[in-house]
């Protein structure tokens, strides 16, 4: 991943852009509304919009050349706000995905390959975890940790990650019965070296499909939790707590408008590009 | 002979969409059936045999290309419009398969699939009486305790038993005309002649004229009076059935036989066709057959032949009188054990 | 797979007490003092009612024996007390029960209903015009914020073109009708009154579409491939050479086999549609307990959440077990060799 050789960079590059080429027209246009955000996110304090944050014109009006997606009730501009709004929903969504697949899979890899007690607590806690619709766990985790970003980001880390547990486990105990894997636990490795070198590179194709589709998901539960009031606290512009605040100036539909496409399009893109992975990758069970 | 046919196709032809453009299954086959009698098509799996059935009764996938002419009884089936086709499949004409598990719906009881199959056209009887009905027709092909049965699903038939269901579901509405594609293929030898026989009786008993569609020429010599042999999707011989057993001139149908256990041939090893039949998709040119023929000429691999009368069988070979005559033997692949 | 089922039942109270213990491990890492989240703030200074309460909880023992009266009051039916109502959240909880149910059950019908219809069609229509057109609309649904998408229905349909009321489950002068079933919609029907039941259905009508409109593509994606599945097998063959029409095809033969893998969906749908019910009923002002675990959540009135949170959980597993009987009891194979 982090190689430093230009060539190998030039390779990973170029396999980017074939798998990019046999996605479907959908997925790639997923492609490119994920980075549209991507860039949005990580430059949308340098773009020349107005600040966010600040009274830009007069309260609650429509939308109009100078505002485009009109102002909300302190006057502040809609379209800027649901542009700065990508740098909160997103980068949790990111963080929410990468932790609870990372802790996931190697809790779910350990689990599967050695076994014994430690499964056994593994999979009842994942279990458990999983008997609870996720919107309700979320909140009660959420409420428990007090109010703000960081912790709605925990509470959902805690609803996903049995669901890459489950899926990491089913998956290293198909691969541990190949013959490869036999073949190098006869020829003396290690458990932990077989496990990491022999069995684990195998097993990622059904966890990164599974993380991209979720990723909407995640984005998605992450505005509904601001939007409930458990999530970002205003006045940042979060998009589910702009919706918040379009909901509470209910004739005033412009306010929650702009956030509400901006969700829309992370779902719809992910879900796009999720499908159009799993049909170059998943035809008929991995590798 | 001075009645229509009972079944009669002209230059059959179904196409399925390859990679590059439609690619033909069947290539042009001729069959006649007369009423009360059992033709036999024979060839290996991938030959079209069932294709070419399939394509005149529609039960090809919508997007098969079927062309040429079949007459039912004078009525062409080919370019019927579905909602005529529906009256004359399961009404006139009865269909067998190859495996009964599958052809059975999982869900619903034997019974109620045959039930089903005689409301399908006759909407003024009752249930009961089309229950009545079904019973009576899983006796006639001998299924102990009909009633017991009737209710019980697919799955709690024995491979054997379930073939006969499917044979008093095809008989449901007295058919003309039993199309059997494979009717015993998947079942015990054993129970493949009973099978066999049942169907020969019931044949003879209601005067129903049959296609038996099979891989194993055995199966058609006893039951078939005509039997056409095909091979990659074309008929390559055609004749009474002891016209083509006896006077074989194709190759491919020697091979057949040569293949076929038998009494005379218990102790002597069965010889088999070297090779495996072309995909559809990558025919060679001239004859099909030549590249697994012993005694192909390098003129056979230029021309394909047509079927022509050769003494007691048409047969679509370049060398048939002399392989008739027997005034050639074969070199390799074909094996020197071969009956001449 | 009886074996399977009869497992799975027995698996279910060791789920609930995971859930129980979760919900108390929960609400003793709150913050602070756990009395706070026992006792309103402004009752702090009542020294017999904090005095009662930490008797009650047992709050001066150490945590094992909190969990233990916690458990004993929880199967005795006592979740605690709501600051919000000042109320047994129990008590809170069965009143508001019934406005969720129907309101779920309400959106179930619509999304199944939508979501067969339009896997059907879909199939039998593959890659026509109205295939995409309607797995269109049923992505849509999925991947609307529901929390955004009923706001913009109630601003379209009440707002603009009036052709619904707006919030809540009555008129703001009706007087709900006798309580049998807790159902309006029933109530009202079982009452013979029309007038109210005509009410209770266009209040219900635009967020139980909302709500069922986010399960559609679920249902119908599932619907869509298993019938094309079942429709390539051998039995659909058999049913037309056997001169059935292709709608006796499609519903006897096919859509009887495609239907056992979408009753497993089932209950996949209903976790989605307890999720949807909490933002649906805060849009829509809806009395259940959706709403009031968002109103606790805002609050931060910890007994309300953790008892929505237990009575959500044990939906949800009964809800999944059910599906699991529904799909052995669907298939023939699977009961006879049980």
């Amino acid at each position: 991943m982090a190689s430093t050789s230009p060539r190998a960079r030039m390779r990973a590059l170029s396999s980017g852009r074939a798998l990019f080429g046999r996605l479907p027209l959908t997925g790639k246009i997923g492609v490119l509304i994920l980075l549209f955000w991507a860039i949005t996110v990580v430059s949308v304090q340098f773009w020349p919009l107005v600040d966010p944050l600040m009274m830009a014109g007069r309260r609650l009006q429509p939308p109009s050349g100078a505002h485009w997606l009109g102002t909300d009730a302190l006057g502040r501009d809609v379209f800027s706000r649901t542009l700065h709004g990508a740098a909160y929903t997103i980068p949790v969504a990111v963080m929410v995905v990468v932790f609870a697949v990372v802790i996931g899979s190697a809790l779910g890899a350990i689990a599967g390959y050695f076994g014994g007690w430690f499964d056994a607590v593994i999979m009842r806690t994942a279990d458990v975890t999983l008997s609870f619709p996720p919107i309700l766990l979320a909140m009660t985790v959420a409420a428990a940790l007090g109010p703000g970003l960081p912790n709605a980001g925990l509470a959902m880390i805690i609803v996903w990650w049995p669901i890459y547990a489950r899926l990491m486990r089913a998956q290293v105990l198909e691969v541990r019965t190949r013959e490869h894997v036999e073949a190098a636990i006869a020829g003396g490795a290690g458990r932990g070296r077989v496990l990491v070198v022999h069995i684990l590179p195998l097993c990622w194709t059904p966890t990164l499909i599974n993380a991209t589709m979720d990723f909407g998901q995640v984005a998605l539960l992450a505005a509904s939790l601001s939007f409930i009031g458990l999530g970002a606290v205003p006045p940042s512009p979060e998009w589910g707590s702009m919706i918040s605040e379009g909901a509470s100036k209910f004739y005033s539909w412009w306010i929650a408008f702009g956030p509400g496409m901006a969700i829309l399009s992370v779902v719809l893109a992910t879900s796009f590009l999720g499908d159009g992975l799993r049909d170059i990758f998943d035809r008929r069970g991995p590798q | 002979m001075t009645a229509a046919p009972l079944l009669e196709i002209r230059d059959l032809r179904a196409a399925f969409r390859g990679p590059s453009g439609f690619v033909e299954a069947v290539r042009g086959v001729d069959f006649t059936l007369n009423a009360g009698e059992v033709l036999g098509i024979v060839g290996e799996s991938g030959s079209g045999k069932s294709v070419a059935m399939m394509a005149l009764l529609q039960l090809l996938p919508a997007q098969a290309r079927v062309s040429g002419s079949a007459k039912f009884k004078g009525r062409e089936l080919i370019g019927m419009p579905q909602r005529q086709i529906r009256h004359i499949l399961g009404r006139e004409i009865g269909c067998i398969f190859q495996d009964p598990l599958s052809a059975f719906n999982p869900v619903l009881t034997i019974g109620a699939q045959i039930i089903e199959a005689i409301r399908l056209h006759d909407r003024k009887i009752s249930k009961r009486a089309a229950l009545a009905q079904t019973i009576d027709l899983l006796a006639s092909v001998s299924i102990p305790e009909p009633e017991r049965r009737a209710q019980q699903y697919p799955h709690e038939f024995s491979g054997g038993m379930r073939q006969r269901a499917m044979i008093a579901m095809a008989l449901a509405n007295n058919p003309s005309l039993l199309i059997a594609d494979e009717p015993t293929t998947a079942l015990d030898v054993t129970v493949q002649a009973q099978i066999l026989d049942l169907l020969r009786r019931l044949a003879q008993e209601r005067d129903i004229g049959m296609v038996l569609i099979t891989h194993d020429l055995g199966v058609v010599a006893s039951m078939a009076r005509d039997i056409s042999v095909m091979y990659s999707g074309r008929v390559v011989e055609t004749g009474s059935a002891d016209s083509v057993f006896y006077d074989t001139c194709h190759p491919y149908t020697r091979g057949l036989i040569a293949a076929m256990p038998s009494l005379e041939s218990v102790g002597t090893l069965l010889t088999p066709i070297d090779g495996t039949p072309p995909s559809i998709f990558d025919r060679p040119q001239g004859c099909s057959f030549a590249p697994r023929c012993g005694y192909a000429l390098p003129a056979c691999h230029e021309t394909d032949p047509e079927l022509r009368q050769i003494g007691t069988t048409r047969a679509a070979c370049l060398r048939a009188e002399e392989i008739a005559a027997g005034t050639v033997r074969p070199t390799a692949p074909l094996s020197e054990s071969l009956p001449v | 797979m009886l074996r399977y089922i009869i497992r799975r039942i027995l698996g279910v109270p060791f789920l609930l007490f995971g859930v129980a213990s979760v919900a108390f491990l929960l609400s003793q890492s709150t913050k602070g003092d756990p009395l706070s989240a026992l006792v309103p703030e402004r009752m702090m200074n009542n020294p017999e009612i904090v005095s009662a309460v930490k008797a009650q909880w047992g709050l001066d023992q150490p945590l094992p024996v909190r969990y233990v009266i916690y458990m004993k009051n929880l199967v005795q039916g006592d979740m605690g007390t709501s600051f919000n109502t000042r109320r047994p959240v129990a008590r809170d909880i069965a009143d508001r029960l019934p406005a969720t149910l129907e309101l779920v059950t309400a959106a179930m019908i619509i999304g199944t209903t939508f979501g067969m219809g339009i896997g059907l069609l879909s199939a039998r229509f593959r890659y026509s015009l109205f295939d995409n057109a309607a797995r269109g609309f049923a992505l849509l649904g999925s991947s609307l914020p529901i929390f955004w998408s009923g706001l913009i229905m109630l601003y379209i349909f009440s707002v603009q073109l009036k052709w619904t009321p707006g919030t809540g489950r009555l008129d703001a002068r009706s007087t709900p009708p006798e309580h049998i079933t807790g159902f309006y919609s029933i109530d009202s029907l079982l009452a013979g009154d029309w007038a109210l039941l005509g009410q209770t259905l266009s209040h219900l009508a635009l967020p139980a579409f909302v709500l069922g409109w986010s399960v559609v593509g679920i249902v119908a994606r599932l619907v869509r491939s298993s019938l094309l599945e079942a429709l390539s097998q051998d039995y659909v063959r058999t049913a037309r050479a056997k001169g059935a029409p292709e709608r006796v095809v499609l519903i006897n033969h096919a859509l009887r086999n495609a239907l056992i893998p979408v009753l497993t969906v089932l209950g996949f749908t209903f976790a989605y549609l307890i999720t949807g019910a909490v933002l649906t009923e805060a849009i829509f002002s809806w009395p259940g307990i959706g709403s009031y675990a968002v109103a606790a959540a805002r609050s931060l009135d910890y007994p309300a959440i953790g008892g929505v949170t237990i009575v959500g959980a044990t939906a949800f597993l009964l809800a999944n077990l059910a599906t699991d009987i529904a799909y052995a009891w669907a298939n023939p194979r699977i009961k006879v060799s049980g």
